[in-house]
């Protein structure tokens, strides 16, 4: 009994320590890529005893910057939800990474680890649900500002994550049709055959529309450029403008942990997860008959670089389209959410249904 | 549709342009960071004050007032750059000289630089040529706001 708590502790553990350094590291990612996308160099500046080495330890320095800069909350604002906004919207959204599993069952002196902190069978489920929560975190900011601006980025936020939350959900139900199961990690194992004895049954490849669906989805989830409504820099003053020091901190690096969450998703819903192409669990099995057999170890670890290569691959993916797109209007938006995006994913639901009993 | 379709297209076409210039540019830093010398750079960035690009010619930058042969400042107090300057940050205030043919020299000769919008319409103004903004001198920025007001002697300098 103990020793369980114990490991799942050290899940815990690990599995924050990985999401917690990726998100500070993806601010330095998204500024160095925007530089490098616009020809330019990027922070540089932040050094150690006069060791630079790219500007690595600039996040270090934004926190630090972020810690000791004043905590203002005015005099008009509701000083508990004040306070209490931007730790809400930050817990919601690091609980969900305890659903995302890294990779296969391990074995540790005799006993099976599985490499995914809550092993349930309704993890989708419990990130969707937590994902939700997170616009609470949003909306309390705007209200209990009492700040008319952030009230309307607020209202916002709300009125866009609700609607692209319904073609998220949706698009997702024809991935559970597939993979009959709400549980991530069994996702994954059915992402393992093969399709044709050489394609990996990968998301991507049995729903790809609805692979299409929930990125856009995700991306308005994420509410950055283009979909960044509820911050919106140039026309309306966000839902946290009345937030400075590290409480500011908190909402953007929610901001920075829903973008990998959303790789996470994308990774383990369409791309396979953990899952490596044709390696199974003691090595490759190429579909022209070439056997290569790998030590177990060596297998795990192979699957948990895969999952982290492709994590960061939708990472970088994310920073480019939030360098590239200028933003929607707020009528677009709400068009293209509940005009597009719900009925191509009821469609993408009726056309799954279909094919899968005329192949039945 | 069809228009649907294009903006698609335009979608596609717009993260391929950025997407070009990331890997185009990471190449060429990658290169640099290996050490291979290259004709182009990864980025236009100029590394400002420890790389700085030349100032032109024409450029306005910090004023200086200029001198006759003895040394005196050449201002003849006419007045012209403090009625002409827009942000009114030039004060002078005359005294009287005992060459007759010059009548007049300034006491002092202050310009707030913390108003001055670098215009130029000073150095246009002035007759004798007393003032001109060609020290190349651009890093202006201080601790405080007294130490913006250039008087004589800083401007003489
Ligand atoms: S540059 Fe323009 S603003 Fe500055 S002192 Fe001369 S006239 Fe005035
Ligand atoms: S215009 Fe020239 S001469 Fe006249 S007051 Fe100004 S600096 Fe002196």
């Amino acid at each position: 009994m103990g020793i369980d708590w114990l490991i799942v502790l050290i899940k815990i553990i690990f599995g924050l320590v990985w999401f917690l350094t990726l998100t500070l590291y993806l601010t330095w990612v998204e500024r160095k890529e925007s530089a490098v996308i616009q020809d330019r160099i990027g922070a540089n500046r932040a050094e150690i005893l006069g060791l630079r080495v790219l500007g690595l330890f600039q996040p270090f320095a934004d926190a630090i910057k972020m810690i000791f800069k004043e905590d203002f909350v005015p005099s008009f604002a509701n000083r508990f939800l004040h306070t209490l906004a931007p730790f809400l919207s930050f817990f919601f959204v690091a609980v969900t990474i305890s659903a995302i599993p890294f990779g296969d069952k391990i074995q540790i002196a005799g006993r099976e680890i599985s490499l995914q902190i809550l092993n349930a069978n309704v993890t989708l489920l419990f990130v969707l649900a937590m994902l939700s929560l997170a616009i609470y975190g949003i909306v309390l900011g705007g209200w209990a500002s009492r700040n008319r601006y952030t009230l309307l980025g607020g209202m916002r936020g709300a009125a866009q994550l609700i609607s692209y939350e319904v073609a998220l959900g949706l698009s997702l139900v024809g991935v559970i049709m597939v993979f009959p199961s709400l549980n991530l990690q069994d996702i994954v194992y059915e992402q393992g055959e093969l399709l044709f004895g050489w394609l990996p049954k990968w998301g991507i490849f049995l729903q790809p529309l609805a692979f299409l669906i929930f990125l856009f989805a995700a991306l308005a989830e994420t509410k950055r450029v283009p979909f960044d409504l509820p911050e919106g820099e140039s026309e309306i003053i966000g839902f946290f403008t009345e937030y400075s020091g590290l409480k500011w901190g908190m909402f953007m690096m929610t901001d920075f942990m829903e973008i990998i969450i959303v790789s996470c998703l994308l990774t383990t819903l369409f791309f396979g997860g953990w899952q490596v192409p044709w390696l199974g669990p003691d090595g490759f099995h190429f579909p022209w008959g070439w056997d290569w057999f790998l030590p177990r170890w060596l297998v795990v670890l192979l699957q948990v670089g895969a999952f982290n290569l492709k994590v960061f691959f939708f990472c970088w993916f994310q920073v480019l389209v939030r360098w590239t797109y200028p933003r929607f209007r707020y009528d677009q938006v709400m068009d293209f959410g509940w005009k597009l995006l719900i009925p191509l994913s009821l469609i993408n639901i009726m056309a799954t249904g279909i094919i899968m009993s005329v192949l039945q | 549709m069809m228009k649907l379709l294009g903006y698609f297209f335009e979608i596609i076409r717009g993260s391929w342009i950025t997407c070009r210039h990331f890997v185009v540019n990471m190449w060429f830093h990658t290169l640099k960071v290996l050490g291979i010398r290259t004709k182009r750079r990864g980025a236009v960035t100029i590394q400002y004050p420890e790389e700085k690009k030349e100032i032109a010619p024409r450029h306005r930058s910090l004023h200086r007032l200029m001198t006759r042969e003895d040394g005196r400042p050449r201002c003849v107090v006419c007045m012209l750059c403090m009625t002409v300057c827009p942000s009114e940050c030039i004060y002078i205030e005359a005294a009287e000289d005992s060459d007759p043919e010059i009548q007049k020299y300034p006491k002092k000769f202050i310009i707030d630089l913390s108003r001055c919008c670098f215009c130029g319409f000073c150095v246009e103004a002035c007759p004798e040529d007393a003032i001109r903004m060609d020290t190349g001198k651009i890093d202006l920025a201080t601790y405080s706001r007294e130490n913006l007001i250039y008087d004589l002697n800083r401007l003489v300098g």
